[in-house]
């Protein structure tokens, strides 16, 4: 047993703690809520220079070829800056859908120019059902042999507005998981797109397919094997949302132990007050909580071991848990913690945000009650 | 990251089951035993003496003093599986007064208790907790005045287990009423059979138990039995060996009474539809799955950073309120799963389980006050691991 990070992860979180620092200050997070493309070109190119968007990519890809428990360290610290861009759908969304799916050919086409940081890839997945289960995916592709033609909406595609390339999950046929995915060009013909606002400032599109037609070569993977992919990235992206939420959740206890240490009230330190003090031993709980059924379920991820119970565990938890820390942060903080200059309400928006991404907290113990006998 | 055990260690785990399953006395299925009750603890008792002829019960013990110095994942190992079973394998004596004795205790005092307290053959009772000394512990005013070669001891003790079954007890007196609190307190050992002077009260508990209030009037307790320094017992009853300190029993018995309420909603209906398929039912007692899996996991991480050389410190305190609060949550989850018949004593031919929820969930609540209450755990969790000020 090793609960703790090996040295390179040691490495790579102390090495992201200073890039970010610098170059994703709070001040770039909130310059990028109001910005049209939501990240700046040239912050994404430094991050490819570090290597971060090949981390999990192997190496005769261009990547890195490091594990998905590394890439959860590092997206622990993105959840911390709040690292605004297109980082998790090109990587997690996206690139692990190439992966895992795949033809060599299109490994070859994709993964090197994603390491390169050249294309910007998400997923669509979800539609106005908002439904995440195979029967919720209603927009349809039809064959006529050479090509499919692309019909239907995906709705809260993120970063599609910025995305080179989007997978596409289709209904093929008539049984529920009768899903194929398709790797399509974001400017093909067809393509209508509107951005959402939404509560994390994050950028969410209707995607509309009016009769878009691609290529045979754009089936990813087989024909309707497509859910199978879906479900192993709907539990990375699960995993990694649970990253940036414990991270994130580390920073709001951080934000929160120094303000009542330097906030005085009464004529002392408002941290001194045992109300206080329980409000930060409970935040502190839910932190440690976060971290290690996030890490099991990385762990067991990365290692090809059966991680549904332990996936289902981690999301419903961690949801849960960073909207709590974020609430206590708030009322420990009072009435600044709820203005627009503070921090406060930059994470508590983005956790409310990642408790539903991937499936919330009741989804998720839907599925525990299942794995537990119920 | 790595959250397997090593296979010496998962071997260990069926040789335990193994030898649970033959030599156990009573059916851990169908029963629960409390060792700090009078009738319970007879029971308890002749099988730790098994435990202790198998080396077990001392395996945290370093090997001069004929343990094992087991690894702390292996302690876990052990500790899972018995509170698995509602097994009671922690011994005040092979926990606290060993290892006491062994840092602070005289060539005589090891002599004389270390072999019987490895074999189980002393049952301690703890005398810390006073009527009017509970989380302020070293305010304890129960007092030892030097008379020759003896201490004449007089005060109340609270909360312990003298009434069951116990033959010494280990305890907390005040040597030196002038001195600031903490440095006025000695250890000490007191034989409380056949002793003059003591009397033992049985408090009969919300559930169905006792605790001990033993009062000492004028009794005499040999010079040889102080342990360590006059006046520095406080220090001295801190003392800790490498025990692992996870608080694992907790999930690892939530564990069980998990499948119990599983297994219970699948056989038994609630207005004509199976609790299982009740989706109110699903996902409250999936919930409690959830938080009895991270308790676990902050254990193994306990028990881990004892195994680094790490010192465990906030993280110790959260598992304990933590996990104590999960428990009291689940078991009064399952008294109302099962309705009206969660209301059932043990002794109700109706009652389900046997009425081991309920009496279970009225226990439940002394975990969150012995040994530091919630409120004291949150305070340490704050001010010395998030170094928050004293009030």
């Amino acid at each position: 047993m090793d609960l703790g990070l090996n040295e390179a992860q040691q490495m790579l979180k102390t090495t992201a703690q200073d890039f970010l620092s610098a170059e994703c200050p709070d001040t770039y997070v909130r310059e990028m809520e109001e910005d049209d493309r939501g990240y700046t070109p040239e912050l994404w190119t430094k991050i490819a220079e570090q290597g971060w968007l090949g981390l999990i990519i192997p190496e005769q890809y261009g990547g890195v070829e490091l594990e998905f428990q590394d890439l959860v360290v590092l997206l622990e610290e993105m959840g911390r800056y709040m690292l605004p861009g297109p980082f998790f759908s090109t990587v997690v969304l996206g690139g692990m859908s190439i992966m895992d799916a795949g033809s060599e050919e299109q490994k070859q086409e994709y993964l090197p120019r994603i390491a390169e940081g050249q294309i910007i890839m998400t997923l669509a997945l979800t539609e106005p059902s908002a439904r995440w289960d195979a029967a919720g995916v209603e927009l349809t592709a039809t064959s006529d042999g050479d090509s499919y033609t692309l019909k239907g909406t995906k709705l809260f595609v993120q970063n599609a507005h910025v995305s080179d390339y989007m997978v596409v999950a289709a209904r093929t046929g008539n049984s529920d998981e009768d899903i194929s995915l398709f790797v399509v060009p974001t400017q093909s013909d067809g393509i209508e797109q509107t951005l959402l606002k939404t509560i994390a400032s994050d950028r969410q599109s209707e995607v509309v397919f009016n009769d878009v037609k691609v290529p045979a070569s754009a089936l990813l993977g087989e024909e309707n094997k497509g859910w199978e992919t879906i479900q192993k990235v709907m539990q990375w992206g699960a995993i990694g949302k649970c990253a940036e939420m414990s991270g994130g959740g580390q920073q709001v206890l951080d934000m929160t132990v120094d303000y009542a240490k330097q906030r005085t009230q009464f004529g002392r330190p408002i941290g001194s007050f045992q109300a206080i003090q329980h409000h930060c031993a409970n935040m502190a709980t839910d932190v440690e909580g976060s971290k290690f059924i996030t890490y099991q379920a990385a762990w067991r991820l990365s290692e090809g071991l059966p991680a549904d119970r332990e996936v289902a565990m981690a999301k419903a938890w961690v949801s849960d848990a960073y909207r709590r820390v974020c609430a206590l942060g708030h009322q420990s903080h009072g009435a600044i913690g709820f203005t627009k200059e503070h921090n406060m309400q930059l994470y508590s928006r983005r956790a409310k945000a990642s408790e539903i991404m991937f499936g919330d907290t009741d989804f998720h113990l839907e599925n525990v009650a299942n794995i537990i006998g119920l | 990251m790595d959250f397997k055990f090593e296979n010496i260690d998962e071997d260990f785990r069926s040789e335990i089951k193994d030898f649970v399953e033959k030599e156990l006395p009573w059916n851990w299925r169908e029963q629960d035993l409390d060792p700090e009750d009078e009738k319970d603890s007879v029971l308890v008792r002749e099988f730790k003496r098994k435990l202790g002829d198998q080396g077990w019960l001392t395996m945290a013990w370093p090997k001069e003093y004929g343990g094992q110095a087991a690894s702390h994942m292996r302690q876990v190992v052990f500790n899972e599986e018995m509170a698995y079973r509602g097994i009671s394998a922690g011994d005040a004596g092979i926990r606290m007064v060993g290892p006491i004795l062994m840092l602070y205790g005289t060539d005589e005092q090891k002599e004389q208790f270390l072999p019987k307290i490895a074999s189980a053959e002393i049952n301690w009772s703890q005398g810390y907790s006073e009527p009017d000394s509970g989380s302020d512990l070293a305010s304890l005013q129960t007092r030892a005045v030097e008379d020759g070669d003896d201490f004449v001891v007089s005060g109340s003790k609270i909360w312990n287990s003298a009434h069951a079954d116990s033959d010494w007890m280990f305890m907390l007196v005040r040597t030196e009423p002038d001195a600031p609190k903490h440095r006025g307190i000695s250890f000490v050992l007191t034989e409380l059979e056949g002793q003059e002077g003591v009397t033992i009260e049985k408090i009969p508990m919300m559930w169905d138990a006792y605790r001990g209030l033993v009062t000492f009037d004028n009794v005499r307790v040999p010079k040889k039995n102080l342990v360590g320094e006059q006046n520095r017992g406080w220090y001295v009853g801190a003392a800790l060996l490498d025990f692992e300190r996870s608080g694992v029993d907790r999930p690892a018995r939530a564990k069980r009474v998990l499948e119990d309420l599983v297994e219970f909603c699948k056989e038994n209906k609630k207005n004509g539809r199976l609790l299982a398929d009740d989706p109110v039912i699903r996902n409250e007692l999936a919930e409690l799955a959830v938080q009895v899996e991270t308790t676990r996991l902050m254990c193994y991480n306990v028990a881990w950073m004892q195994s680094q050389d790490l010192i465990p410190n906030k993280e110790a305190s959260i598992t304990k309120v933590y996990g104590t609060e999960t428990v009291n949550r689940l078991y009064g989850l399952g008294v109302k799963i099962m309705g009206l018949y969660g209301q059932l004593d043990p002794d109700s031919k109706w009652a389900p389980l046997k009425g081991r929820i309920e009496n279970a969930w009225l226990r439940s609540f002394g975990g969150m006050v012995a040994a530091g209450t919630s409120e004291i755990q949150r305070n340490v969790i704050a001010q010395r691991g998030l170094e928050l000020p004293r009030g």
